[in-house]
Order: C-alpha cells, then sequence, then structure tokens
C-alpha cells in the first residue's frame, strides 16, 4: 500500500519576516534581507553579512521557559509548526497522538547555543577542562539535535515516530522526504515535518572564511548573495525554518483540506567525490533528478518552475546548471529556474524545507520567485535565471533541487493537487 | 521494488572491547569489559570518571594521513569498521552498478573534539586559526559522506540523529532504500565524545555515573543502578537485497533484517505511558512475528533505575514475566549513544550465528520491579536462537526495535 502524500498546512520563519505570508511578500517583491550582522561583532570576519531573522519568542507564544531551554533553531522549528498545523486546520485534540510523526531536518543542530555554552565553559577558549559548574542544564539537549524533534514532538502532543534528520545542506529536502516516507509506508498518518537552523555564530562564520564559501562583499549587504551572476563570490548565511502538515491525500480529502501540492517524487545521491568539492559535470545531481521523476512517472516536460539550490558560490551555480541540463535536456531552457538564496539567504540545513515551501506556495499562486541581484549572467549559467522580478505563471509541476557538504544531492518533485488548488 | 527483508552479510566494529567483529565477540563472550577511568584528558575535575574508552587505536595503521586531517577519533573508527564490514561481506563497490549502494548512519554529536580544538582556536586566537576542515569535520553528516566518498558509494544515503536509538533509525531507514531498490546499503553507527567538552554534555544529562569502579557503575536492572557509563565505537553494517547478495554469492548472511519500529514518548507533563512497549509491539507486527517467537532481547539498559522500570515493565509486559532471556553486553563498552544500536543488532547477529547469549556483566541483584526479568548474567548461554529483538531509546524520548532472524 502506497499513500499519495500531500501538504495542507506550512509556517515559515525566514528573514525578512515572519509567518508564511510575510515571507511570500518578500519572495514576490523581489526585495532581499541581507545585511551586516548584527548577532555579534563581525568585524574580525571575512564575511560580514548575513540573513537574520527579526524574532520576538515571546511575540509567538513561546513562554520563558521554553525560550530559556530551547536553542534558537528549535524556537523557529516549534513556531513554525504551529503555524502550519494551524494553517491546516488540524485539531490536535482530535489526533491520535501515536499515528502522528515529526521530522526535523538541521545541518548544524545547536549551533548558536553550544558556542555560548563553550565560551563560557572555556573561559573564552582558555580552558581544554572546560567547566561543567557553569554550563546550562539543556546542555545535552544543545549536544544532541535530536531535542529539536523532541521540542516539536512535544508541542503537537505527537508520539509517532520523530526524528532528526542531518545531511548537511540538503537535510530540509531529505527531511521533508523522511516525512512524506513515513505516510507512504503507513507508520504516521500526519507528520509535521520540515527544518530548522540557526547558525549565525562565529564558529560558523569562521569555519566558512577558512575554505572562503561565504561572499565577501561587506559594503553592499543587500545586495551580497547573487545566485548565477558573474560578480557571485560566495553565499550569504542565513537562518529560518519552514515546517509542514503532510498527511495521506484521501485523509486530507476526506476532511475537506485544502491542499497546496502533492510531493510526487524524491530522489538523493552522493557524489562520492569530496567534502566540500563538486564535480563539474552534475552528474549525481542529475540522476537524483531522474529518479525523482521516474518515481513520480513524470516527463521533464511536465516541469513548469525548477527551484534552484543557486547557492551563489562559483562551483555550485555552473554544477547545478549543467545538473539541471543533463536531467531535462531541451526543456531545462524552457524552464524559469530561480534561486530564493538571492533574498533569504543560505541556511544550510533549513533552506531546503524554506525552498519547498516557496514551491508550494508558487503552485497555489501562480508565481515564479525570482533570483535577486542577477544583473550579468555567468556565460557558464545560461539559462532563465528568473532575474529580479517575480513571473506570473500556472505550474503544475515544481522541481526542488539541493546539494549538501559531504556530497549530498537531492531533487523533490512537488505537483498541483488535482481539482482545484487551494 | 523488493519486499523481501534486507540481509546483513557484513560486519564492522569497533568499541572498547575490540577493534574488529570477531575480537570483540570473544570477549564479549568471555564477559571482559573495557571500561575504565578516561586516559584521553584528566577527568578528576569532573563528577564522573570512567568510560568506555577505545585503546591500542592506531589511526595511521588503518587510515591514509590525508585523511587523518581531517577527521576527529570518530570518524576514524567509523571509517576503519566501515572498511572492515565491507571486507567482511566481500563487496567491491565498484564492482555494482553506480548508485546501487548508499550509505545511511547514524550521529549524536558528530565529532566533537574536533570541534573543542576549533572552538578554542578562534576564541584564544581568533577566526584566521580555524581549520579550513571545520566546516565539515564536526558535523552530524560527516561520516556518511567520508564512508560515502572513500568508498565510491553514490547511492540514496542519510544521517538520524535520534540519541541511542539512532543506530536503529538508521538501520530501519537503510531498510527503506532498499525496498525501494537500492542493492545494498552501509549502516549502523559509530558514535562518542571522549573530549572534555563532549564529557560536560553528556554529564548535563544527570545519568552518568559517579562511580569510580568499573565493576559497579553501570548496573542496569540492578538494584545499585546508578546511571550509566558512557563509551565511544559502534558498528558498520552491510545490508543488501536477499537476491543481491544470493546473485553476488556473499560469503555469509549473518541473519535478515525481518522488522523495525520506532516511537516516541509523550511530552513529560503529560500522563501517559511511554512508547517503549508500542515500538515493540510494532516492530514485532512489522516483523510478522508473534513475542512468542522471539529467543532473545537485547536491552537498551539504561541503568537510571525509572528508566530500569520502564523497560522491564514493557518486557513483562510483552511477553510476559521471566519468559524471555534479555542481556544487555553495553555493561561491557558502556552506552555508545549513536554506536549503541548498530552494535546491538551486530551482537544479535553474532548470537544467532553462534547460538550463544553473550552476559550481561556486573549486575547482581535486581532492582523491585526487575526481578522477574531472565537476565542473562555473569556467563553466556548456550541457546537455541532464531529470532533477536534489539532495543533502543534516546534521550528525548525516541524508542527504536529492530528484529533480526537468522538465516
Amino acid at each position: 500500500m502506497h499513500r499519495r502524500v500531500v501538504i495542507t498546512g506550512l509556517g515559515v520563519v525566514a528573514p525578512g519576516g515572519i509567518g508564511a505570508k510575510a515571507f511570500w511578500e518578500l519572495l514576490t517583491s523581489g526585495r532581499t534581507a541581507t545585511r551586516t550582522i548584527s548577532f555579534f561583532d563581525p568585524s574580525p570576519f571575512r564575511s560580514q553579512v548575513a540573513a537574520e531573522c527579526d524574532f520576538d519568542p515571546a511575540a509567538y507564544g513561546l513562554t520563558p521557559a521554553q525560550t530559556l531551554r530551547m536553542d534558537r533553531a528549535a524556537q523557529f522549528a516549534v513556531v513554525a509548526a504551529a503555524e502550519a498545523v494551524a494553517d491546516a486546520g488540524l485539531e490536535l485534540a482530535e489526533l491520535d497522538p501515536y499515528r502522528m510523526g515529526t521530522v526535523v531536518g538541521s545541518a548544524v543542530g545547536a549551533t548558536m547555543s553550544l558556542e555560548r555554552e563553550y565560551v563560557i565553559a572555556s573561559e573564552k577558549g582558555q580552558r581544554w577542562l572546560v567547566d561543567n559548574a557553569r554550563t546550562s542544564p539543556h546542555l545535552y539537549d544543545y549536544y544532541v539535535p535530536g531535542s529539536f524533534a523532541a521540542e516539536v514532538a512535544w508541542s503537537i502532543g505527537a508520539e509517532g515516530p520523530a526524528a532528526v534528520v542531518s545531511t548537511g545542506c540538503t537535510s530540509g529536502l531529505d527531511a521533508v522526504a523522511y516525512a512524506a516516507e513515513l505516510i507512504r509506508e503507513g507508520s504516521a498518518d500526519v507528520v509535521v515535518g520540515g527544518a530548522s537552523d540557526a547558525p549565525i555564530s562565529p564558529i560558523t562564520v569562521a569555519c566558512f572564511d577558512a575554505i572562503k564559501a561565504t561572499t565577501p562583499r561587506n559594503d553592499d549587504p543587500a545586495h551580497a548573495s547573487r545566485p548565477f551572476d558573474n560578480s557571485r563570490n560566495g553565499f550569504v548565511l542565513g537562518e529560518g525554518s519552514a515546517m509542514f502538515v503532510l498527511e495521506d491525500l484521501e485523509r486530507a480529502r476526506r476532511r475537506g483540506a485544502p491542499v497546496y501540492a502533492e510531493i510526487v517524487g524524491f530522489a538523493s545521491r552522493c557524489n562520492a567525490f569530496h567534502m566540500t568539492g563538486l564535480r563539474p559535470d552534475g552528474r549525481e545531481m542529475a540522476e537524483a533528478i531522474r529518479s525523482a521523476l521516474d518515481t513520480a512517472r513524470m516527463d521533464p516536460t511536465a516541469i513548469g518552475y525548477v527551484n534552484a539550490h543557486g547557492s551563489g558560490t562559483k562551483q555550485n551555480d555552473r554544477h547545478e546548471t549543467a545538473a539541471v541540463k543533463l536531467a531535462l535536456r531541451e526543456h531545462a531552457y524552457a524552464t524559469p529556474m530561480s534561486s530564493i538564496k538571492s533574498m533569504v539567504g543560505h541556511s544550510l540545513g533549513a533552506i531546503g524545507a524554506i525552498e519547498v515551501a516557496a514551491c508550494a506556495l508558487a503552485i497555489t499562486n501562480g508565481v515564479v520567485p525570482p533570483t535577486a541581484n542577477l544583473h550579468e549572467p555567468d556565460p557558464e549559467c545560461d539559462l532563465d535565471y528568473v532575474p529580479l522580478e517575480a513571473r506570473d505563471r500556472r505550474l503544475d509541476a515544481v522541481l526542488s533541487v539541493g546539494s549538501g557538504f559531504g556530497g549530498f544531492q537531492s531533487a523533490m518533485l512537488l505537483a498541483r493537487p488535482e481539482g482545484d488548488a487551494r | 521494488m523488493s519486499t523481501d527483508a534486507p540481509v546483513v552479510t557484513g560486519l564492522g566494529v569497533v568499541a572498547a572491547t575490540g577493534l574488529d567483529a570477531e575480537t570483540y565477540w570473544k570477549n564479549v563472550l568471555d564477559g571482559r569489559g573495557g571500561i575504565g577511568r578516561i586516559a584521553r584528558f584528566d577527568p578528576a575535575q569532573y563528577p564522573s570518571r570512567l568510560a568506555g574508552e577505545i585503546r591500542d587505536f592506531d589511526p595511521a595503521a588503518h587510515l591514509p594521513d590525508r585523511l587523518l586531517a581531517q577527521t576527529d577519533h570518530v570518524t576514524r573508527f567509523s571509517l576503519t569498521a566501515a572498511a572492515q564490514a565491507l571486507a567482511d561481506a566481500a563487496v567491491d563497490p565498484a564492482a555494482l552498478g553506480d548508485y546501487d549502494v548508499g550509505v545511511v548512519t547514524a550521529s549524536s554529536a558528530g565529532g566533537f573534539e574536533f570541534g573543542q580544538k576549533e572552538l578554542e582556536k578562534l576564541w584564544s586566537k581568533g577566526g584566521d586559526h580555524v581549520s579550513a576542515y571545520q566546516s565539515f569535520a564536526w558535523f552530524y553528516a560527516v561520516n556518511t559522506g567520508q564512508i560515502s566518498i572513500r568508498h565510491g558509494m553514490r547511492g540514496p544515503s542519510g544521517v538520524l540523529v535520534t540519541d541511542q536509538a539512532g543506530g536503529l533509525d538508521a538501520i530501519g531507514q537503510a531498510r527503506r532504500h532498499l525496498r525501494a531498490g537500492t542493492a545494498l546499503a552501509v549502516t549502523g553507527g559509530v558514535d562518542g565524545s571522549l573530549c572534555p567538552w563532549g564529557w560536560i554534555g553528556q554529564l548535563a544529562t544527570g545519568q552518568i555515573s559517579a562511580s569510580d569502579d568499573p565493576a559497579r557503575a553501570y548496573l542496569p536492572f540492578d538494584r545499585d543502578a546508578n546511571g550509566f557509563v558512557p563509551g565511544e565505537g559502534g558498528a558498520i553494517l552491510v545490508v543488501e537485497q536477499r537476491e543481491a547478495a544470493r546473485r553476488r554469492a556473499a560469503p555469509q548472511v549473518y541473519g535478515e533484517i525481518s522488522g523495525y519500529a520506532a516511537t516516541f514518548d509523550p511530552a513529560p507533563d503529560r500522563n501517559r505511558p511511554p512508547g517503549l512497549r508500542r515500538a515493540i509491539e510494532l516492530a514485532l507486527a512489522d516483523a510478522h512475528c508473534p513475542a512468542s517467537d522471539i529467543d532473545v532481547v537485547f536491552a537498551d539498559a539504561a541503568g537510571v533505575p525509572e528508566l530500569d522500570l520502564a523497560e522491564a515493565k514493557a518486557l513483562n509486559g510483552v511477553f510476559g514475566a521471566g519468559r524471555v532471556p534479555v542481556t544487555a553486553p553495553k555493561t561491557m563498552t558502556g552506552r555508545l549513544a549513536a554506536g549503541a544500536g548498530g552494535l546491538d543488532v551486530a551482537t544479535a547477529l553474532l548470537s544467532l550465528r553462534d547460538q550463544v547469549i553473550p552476559p550481561t556483566v556486573n549486575v547482581g541483584t535486581l532492582a523491585d520491579g526487575c526481578r522477574d526479568l531472565d537476565l542473562v548474567l555473569d556467563a553466556a548461554r548456550p541457546a537455541p536462537l532464531r529470532r533477536a529483538l534489539v532495543l533502543a531509546r534516546g534521550i528525548g524520548g525516541f524508542n527504536a526495535a529492530v528484529v533480526v532472524t537468522a538465516p
């Protein structure tokens, strides 16, 4: 028995505005949410820009105890999950806890809390034998980010399968796929799944500086994330979360729930090449796309929009362009493909889920979000990247792709629901 | 699509009780533990000082210099266990199709000592001193990524982070990939964070034994249970479709992964029962296996009185009091977080192979509420064994169960 899985609710915490509505307004306006880092003094670092969320946990219903206990990324996930549940019109009290699953993707877990606690315990790096008397009683929850799934599960009363998926920057796509599989195989009827990361912390900035992966365009932070542009020179670190209510199609129909999109295909592959490098031909990502199309029994020409990984590093954007051409052939040239990282930055493990939210909203609204800051395309990136302005377009099927450190390459296909869309 | 249960054809083990599967197994059967005072750093100032630390492991004997520079201990152990498992299964990934082999591992905290060193450089010397490898050497996906690269494995892969339940969840996910068509997967987990920064993270659980006596520190189900001893290591398994194993004439089949399930405990403030019993029942149902068919249980064995009691209650509820032998060979290695599930499954498969249940060491008088357990104490117990149940619980509320069956 393989059930069909649909998205009936979504919640987003993203730079530029909290909530799905603010998120979609930002994406379709073409404005950007990248700025000079405000969380700490970034002046010692090579890259000093990020896409930060203006997030007040109390304003979104978190108690002081929750705020004290949870890492920022866990807070994002709980808030996004609550929005998704409300959006789906789920009455939690009426659901069977045993049939509810929870899946959260995260690439780097509770980095901010861990670094904060490390600084205390080590007296700013002065002690190898760190002091356990001064740290948070919740240190273990930061040490093992399985706690993110626990917090979301507690907040919605779920007692079915729960997991954190951590595959670097494909965590978000992979977590949504894991959630969908729990429904498809019958392990759960409703899964609240998505991803969250809050990595804007000195150690993260320093580690990407060390490999020059992030942009040094510090003098123009609002235009620092430039996927596919010839002047691009690295990604802009971001943060955020997107969470979804996934359920089986029959269940959604029975309760008359509006559907954003059906998850019709997914596949992941590894490049087995390098922990951070990409082979220029893009063949593993192309294989993931082909395999996802196979699962969906879909022809490449059905795809109306490609949501790109589009991180804005030199190698990624060429790799990805090659992969999409390999998989979609001539149709690649006829398909709009954009990177929302130009506006909301790259929130590592979270971004894959945030991009799924963008795809679901694109299908529902019939609008393709643009690639901001794209003025002069790289000659080797010769597809239609929807520069600067959103575009109206009816979308029946959408492809979202991701690429992560560790060599992970993932592809997901979402389709417009049959009958009336949401 | 393949509906057959996948089979395990290769095992690799790195633990305090042995640096390969057969040495480990011999020591486990002899009841020889590997718990001792931490040597990797001076634990004198901390309230807990014992661990199942891996000693006498020479990374340079197993890995090239290029990999040594960019890896934490836990990744070196993982790569070593993966190479052993592939050799044991006589798999040459290059002989399989481009995308026929995947890697799914569990992790709890990543390469933590690597991370501590880089945090120290950042905060004591500045960002310019942070390693170019920090961006991936510490993170949760590092072991899957490095195994995939080293052996050229390009199939569907993943990483699960569900604390101690992770090893079983990884095996469950590998099974999904095999059912969807991937021929072979490398799975399980190898874990451990024996560095000061990792140690204080674990101390924060309040569950680490403060005893300095290796024979009295980790006593699951005992009336003197006083917490657990963390360890490092784990196991990597080669699992494959039964038909694929037959086709390539795999040198052995240890057994099949017949059932798997995961559940989550209710929130702490809800007055509802914990989820372990349900995970057991769901895994048995998944395996189409009545409780009476289980010949031995490899317990989670928390070593924390209320958690031991909950596990005893779940086992007695499903199987009837004293109706199934229960064991916890992890009393010899310590609890391995994401490494535990894979190692317990490997141990269970070796038990099925040799028809002997390894012992639980150091446990004496059972606690009230645990006395009905048929805990295999002190010495290995020969028994006819066809099916084993392996349990794991992760801090936060994760429960997982796997059923393995002799070939």
